[in-house]
């Protein structure tokens, strides 16, 4: 029996729903030697403004307990030159090139985000309105209903391509943003971008990072990313796009039984950047042993029924 | 050609110390493909709540009577969680080694004399390099910086290769008493501009001394950084360190896979 691993996202087909989540995979181009690109769902490239982007000075990340915790800043080298340098590449590979978008200004999301529908070779655009990492922009629009519908709404009139913003999950609230974003146009939703932390170095009581806070993310974060999709999927009708902490495919399906159509993979592409091959063939291995023909059909296939309590 | 994953094989473990030791991991297609001055990033197979894995500087590459490559050596130092976890790793265990990463010493020919700097742990490169050099004939020094008689290791093995030492320690038990810097700097008081290529690999306060003695002296150097590193194929931006080449302005750039080896003349010093 042919397993069929494809999912969609609105009218975008992805041959199967692992995407490489932005800021963990460069610009795609770094991995081109152990990952064949255009065998993963989508690529979705480092957040990209207007302009190069210098970032904060290192130390950048920290570890912590089954995670770590990172304030990058957003380093990047500005949309006209990914598409120049790093666009065509990515065609050629035949990777499905989803672009995280960052402003510090509605104005400047629209901007990027036309310029990216003007080039050839963009599969969706992520607006990140949640990078906690950054003073101005991001995640000031991504904790405010008005500010995450103005920007959607924004970039919905100016792109014909799917619009997808990424949700924090530092709100009290994640579905009633998924529900403004839902209201405001967009295609899909991501989430959990990483949760505001800290670590303090108790030796010298200052900071470990340089921007003293950063964003946790990895398996350490799982389980609550894995609540907090369920929550929007249950309030929204357009597809979600889960991630938080996914090291293989016991963990993809998680998101999937929660309602997520595609997932994201980030973290662990650090600890290993062979890690699409092996949750590939899980899923696969998974789909086998329940007789699934369509892995599509497991989204949001949870069964809410709790288990039979257990008695002494 | 792509790095490889290994699932290696801890084949041996002397502690050389209560902070240094050097693994033996069954890592020898790794080491078939490594160049001097290159990395891998390992991390214990078995999971462990610590994620990511930790670079190291591939030490020294065993070889068989026939010269092929059997396994590979990390001069670790106990400094975090998984370097701890190294320094404790009994033979039998599994690593995950991943390599070779990152971008090679430029090799040098006599008449040009090589002169590497380490300072500490930063004697990971040398081993191979020393070997290297020793093989095209070129003559090599090693200036050798530890805090005592006890943290200096494998002379033995540089002076096999041929390969004048001087070694410096910061509480004078053995060598001169001090920086390393300083008998670099005085040894190259008497060559030419031009005749010394000069690698480096230790402490950044070091690394930036080095580079400029070298440039007072008008000699190439290279110098090999360690920034804490993510994911090591430039994924995640972690390691940035500043650099000035060319025209433009100084900008941060990954030292995974810009570096580790970097022209000393090109860092903007912190």
């Amino acid at each position: 029996m042919a397993r069929d691993l494809s999912v969609r996202i609105g009218t975008l087909a992805l041959p199967n729903p692992l995407i490489a989540a932005s800021g963990c995979f460069g610009y795609g181009l770094e991995y081109e030697e152990v990952a064949d690109l255009s065998a993963l769902g989508g690529v979705c490239v480092k957040g990209l403004f207007m302009t190069e982007r210098e970032g904060h000075p290192p130390p950048r990340i920290v570890e912590t307990p089954s995670g770590m915790i990172n304030a990058i800043g957003l380093q990047g080298i500005g949309v006209h030159r990914f598409v120049e340098e790093k666009l065509p590449r990515l065609r050629e590979r035949g990777a499905r090139v989803f672009v995280n978008v960052c402003g510090s200004t509605i104005d400047e999301y629209v901007e990027v985000s036309r310029v990216l529908t003007e080039a050839e070779g963009v599969a969706a655009i992520e607006l990140n309105i949640s990078c906690p990492n950054i003073k101005e922009g991001g995640i000031q629009f991504g904790c405010s209903l008005i500010g995450t519908a103005q920007v959607v709404s924004a970039v919905r009139k100016a792109t014909h391509l799917p619009v997808i913003p990424k949700l924090t999950p530092n709100v009290t609230d994640v579905a009633s943003f998924a529900r403004a974003a839902e209201d405001s146009g967009a295609d899909a939703v991501s989430l959990v971008n990483t949760f505001l932390a800290m670590v303090i170095d108790v030796e010298t009581r200052r900071p470990t990072l340089t921007n003293v806070l950063g964003g946790l993310s990895g398996p350490a974060i799982r389980p609550i990313a894995v609540r907090m999709v369920w929550e929007c999927a249950r309030e929204v009708k357009i597809p979600v796009i889960g991630m938080g902490g996914i090291t293989d495919a016991r963990d993809a399906l998680e998101f999937m039984l929660a309602g997520a159509t595609a997932v994201q993979i980030g973290t662990a592409n650090f600890v290993d950047p062979f890690v699409w091959t092996k949750v590939l063939a899980g899923l696969d291995d998974y789909m086998a042993r329940h007789e699934i023909e369509h892995l599509s059909d497991i989204i949001g296939a949870f069964d809410p029924t709790p288990p039979t309590p257990v008695h002494a | 050609m792509p790095p490889i994953d290994v699932d290696a094989t801890v084949i041996a473990n002397r502690r050389l110390s209560r902070d240094y030791n050097v693994l033996t991991l069954s890592a020898a297609a790794v080491g078939a493909r490594t160049r001097p001055g290159q990395f891998v990033m390992v991390r214990p197979a078995r999971m462990t709540d610590t994620l990511l894995r930790r670079p190291f500087s591939v030490f020294e590459i065993l070889r068989d009577a026939n010269g092929a490559p059997t396994a590979i050596t990390l001069l670790n130092k106990r400094a975090g969680r998984t370097t701890n976890r190294l320094y404790e790793a009994e033979p039998g265990e599994r690593m995950a080694c991943l390599g070779p990463l990152g971008k090679p010493y430029t090799p040098v020919a006599a008449p040009q004399e090589a002169w590497m700097v380490a300072g500490g742990v930063g004697l990971a490169p040398f081993a191979t390099l020393a070997e290297s050099l020793a093989s095209q004939g070129t003559r090599a020094r090693l200036f050798y910086g530890a805090r005592s008689d006890q943290e200096l290791f494998y002379l033995d093995l540089f002076e096999r290769l041929g390969v004048t030492l001087i070694v410096t320690t910061e509480d004078g038990s053995r060598g001169e008493r001090g920086r390393v810097t300083a008998p670099l700097d005085r040894a190259l008081g008497s060559r030419a501009p031009g005749t010394t290529m000069i690698y480096a690999c230790g402490p950044e306060p070091m690394l930036a001394a080095v580079a400029g003695v070298a440039e007072r002296h008008r000699q190439r150097c290279e110098v090999s950084v360690e920034r804490t590193m993510g994911c090591g194929l430039g994924g995640c931006y972690s390691c940035v360190i500043k650099v000035r080449d060319g025209a433009t302005p100084p900008h941060f750039v990954r030292s995974c896979i810009s570096g580790p080896v970097f022209n000393g003349a090109e860092i903007v010093w912190d």
